[in-house]
């Protein structure tokens, strides 16, 4: 006896492959788009790179050469200050919500709350930052911009702290008390040191995402052309110099936007390839 | 049971226990009970501790909204509810309305849900159900190595590479197609709603076709087998089975996805064109309400004009507190009450 395809079977499958081929191809898409935007950023980028971008004050429009050494280093130090800010209070908070927290109110709230700030729009948070910390005192500064950055990293550093000490087994933590420690020593002797590295790895994700944002630092650390000099006047930044140089009419000025886009995409890619490294070698142990 | 240890429950049993006479018939030596004393004590001030941290996350989001309402005074007295139906924004004669800003960010995030929904779904599906295992991590990769591209790269790019394209290509394309429609009228210029929102769906791909690819990979496998069993083709387990299972997660990461497209500043401010007027034609420039921030909020001289200002944000902020929080009760709900 034979199977016969019956008019309705070749119909199915006729959709079927359709499907798996429409599916195929936005699989392909996605790729294409990666490879097209990356190379563009690329080829452009490393145009305008050489040693003087990374050495030198920039240069007004029409002369040539010039670097955006000021605002390497600028976007370096504010995304530090904005993690040292940021990284000690998610840390607390995420303890608070994995050790404390799992069934009262307080952390119910705060964990549904945090998971809206993580996609809450960042230039609200710029908006707010201005209100609180620039308006008031008269000036931008580079101090204001750091606390934006923060209160972005904030909710992310508390969801991955969280999820990392939940990580950390019973035994673990059963083996400590039992010793006869304390619960703050417990964590502090044990539990941090155990999910150390799964939380350096939430860190790292975070202080690549808000290495890249421009929407917080536009009202809060602006820019500048100069060496910053203190925290409490404008710095310059990568991301708002590429908005301010790629908005420009001037073609050099361009060039170098695609410069300080390769700069940013370049350490950012690079930051989540090593952070997910290191999460898929710890995850099989 | 398997309840959870927590702080003070865990050392207040021992030292309960170890004052118990039943066992241990002794009074416990001085220097113990001072030890378990001391314990108890950093063991609430680190709870404390802690548990301030946590508070201030919701005093964060309350002083944002609040200052956010306090500081649009200005503007909120001015306009009224009128400030939402009123087309007008002239920092001269201070009278600002939020139509234009805000009917931009609505249909940018439109036409970029209509373009990423299917494309998203159409990869997440690839991920989970039909590439070869082979290929899974490396797509994987690249699509989280997509999201994790700046917003301001995806904007630039939209404005060098993309806007040249729609203005000598697509554009015209379109007009020769659907030119009678109101919609394709008009010169096309390359920047404008259109392609501001085909970058915004460019962004929010990757982002909702990882979280659908995590929903359908929630699916059991048990449950997808007996249906494969059943004889049903990929496209009909996907159908019966696993859409109808992740559905709440899948709408929870479309959500997801209208959040990030309705919030996002850079991405949008290269190329919607910034005018502030409202057109039928989705080739004509426009603004969004991120983008009108990015734009004017540092020029913004006069206390009407910053408290307009101001008020949108309130309004954006509103809007996707309201479209995540949605999100994210969605997700919760597909991850099961144990797994919140």
């Amino acid at each position: 006896m034979t199977m016969r395809d019956t008019p309705d079977t070749r119909h199915r499958r006729a959709v079927n492959r359709a499907v798996l081929v429409v599916s195929s191809l936005a699989a392909l898409f996605g790729l294409v788009m990666l490879i097209w935007i990356l190379s563009d950023v690329a080829i452009k980028g490393m145009a305008a790179i050489n040693w003087d971008f990374f050495t030198q004050l920039p240069a007004p429009p029409g002369e040539a050469g010039g670097g955006l050494a000021n605002a390497i280093l600028g976007t370096v130090l504010l995304t530090l200050l904005a993690a040292l800010i940021a990284v000690p209070f998610g840390v607390m908070a995420g303890t608070y919500l994995s050790e404390f927290g799992k069934d009262t109110r307080l952390g119910a709230t705060t964990r549904y709350v945090a998971d809206i700030l993580v996609s809450a729009p960042s230039i609200v948070v710029g908006v707010f930052v201005y209100l609180v910390l620039v308006r008031p005192f008269g000036n931008f500064s580079g101090l204001s911009g750091s606390v934006a950055l923060a209160i972005i990293m904030i909710p992310v550093v508390t969801r991955t702290t969280e999820e990392m000490l939940r990580l950390v087994p019973k035994e673990v933590r059963e083996a400590a008390l039992a010793l006869g420690a304390p619960y703050w020593r417990m964590m502090f002797g044990v539990i941090y040191r155990a999910a150390a590295a799964g939380m350096m790895t939430g860190i790292m994700l975070a202080v690549a995402r808000v290495s890249g944002e421009t929407a917080p630092l536009l009202f809060t650390a602006l820019n500048s052309p100069y060496w910053m000099e203190s925290l409490n006047e404008p710095v310059a930044n990568l991301t708002v110099t590429l908005f301010n140089y790629a908005m420009s009419p001037y073609d050099d000025w361009q060039a170098m936007a695609w410069g300080a886009a390769f700069v940013i995409t370049a350490a950012i890619l690079a930051l989540t390839v090593i952070s997910r490294l290191l999460l898929m070698k710890r995850k099989p142990s | 049971m398997a309840r959870p240890l927590t702080a003070v429950d865990a050392p207040e049993t021992a030292v309960a226990e170890a004052a118990s006479p039943a066992a241990m018939p002794a009074p416990p030596a001085a220097p113990r009970v001072r030890a378990g004393l001391m314990a108890r004590f950093g063991d609430r001030a680190y709870r404390g501790f802690t548990a301030t941290f946590a508070l201030g996350i919701l005093l964060l989001l309350g002083s944002m909204f609040l200052m956010l309402w306090r500081e649009s005074g200005p503007a909120l007295d001015a306009f009224g509810w009128g400030f939402l139906t009123s087309a007008g924004w002239n920092p001269v004669t201070e009278e600002f309305g939020a139509l234009v800003a805000v009917s931009g960010t609505l249909v940018s995030t439109v036409i970029a849900l209509l373009v990423a929904v299917p494309i998203s779904l159409g990869i997440a599906l690839f991920l989970a159900e039909i590439s070869p295992r082979r290929l899974r991590t490396p797509l994987g990769v690249a699509i989280e190595l997509l999201a994790a591209i700046p917003s301001i790269v995806y904007g630039m790019w939209g404005l060098f590479v993309l806007a040249p394209l729609m203005s000598d290509h697509v554009q015209p394309a379109l007009q020769t197609v659907f030119g009678f429609l109101p919609l394709f009228s008009g010169p096309p210029m390359g920047i404008g709603m259109l392609t501001a929102g085909l970058v915004l769906a460019l962004m929010i791909v990757p982002f909702i076709a990882s979280v659908t690819r995590d929903v359908f990979l929630m699916v059991p496998t048990t449950l997808k087998e007996s249906a494969y069993g059943l004889g049903c083709t990929t496209w009909e387990v996907v159908r019966d089975v696993m859409i109808p299972y992740g559905r709440k997660g899948i709408f929870g990461a479309v959500f997801l996805g209208l959040g990030r497209a309705l919030g996002e500043t850079m991405a949008v401010t290269f190329v919607i064109g910034n005018a502030h007027r409202l057109s039928s034609s989705l080739f004509a420039p426009g603004n969004s309400i991120a983008s009108t921030l990015a734009n004017e909020f540092t020029e913004a001289d006069g206390d009407v004009y910053l408290a307009a200002l101001i008020e949108l944000g309130l309004i954006l902020f509103a809007i996707t507190f309201v479209i995540i929080g949605l999100a994210q009760l969605w997700m919760r709900r597909m991850a099961g009450p144990g797994k919140a």
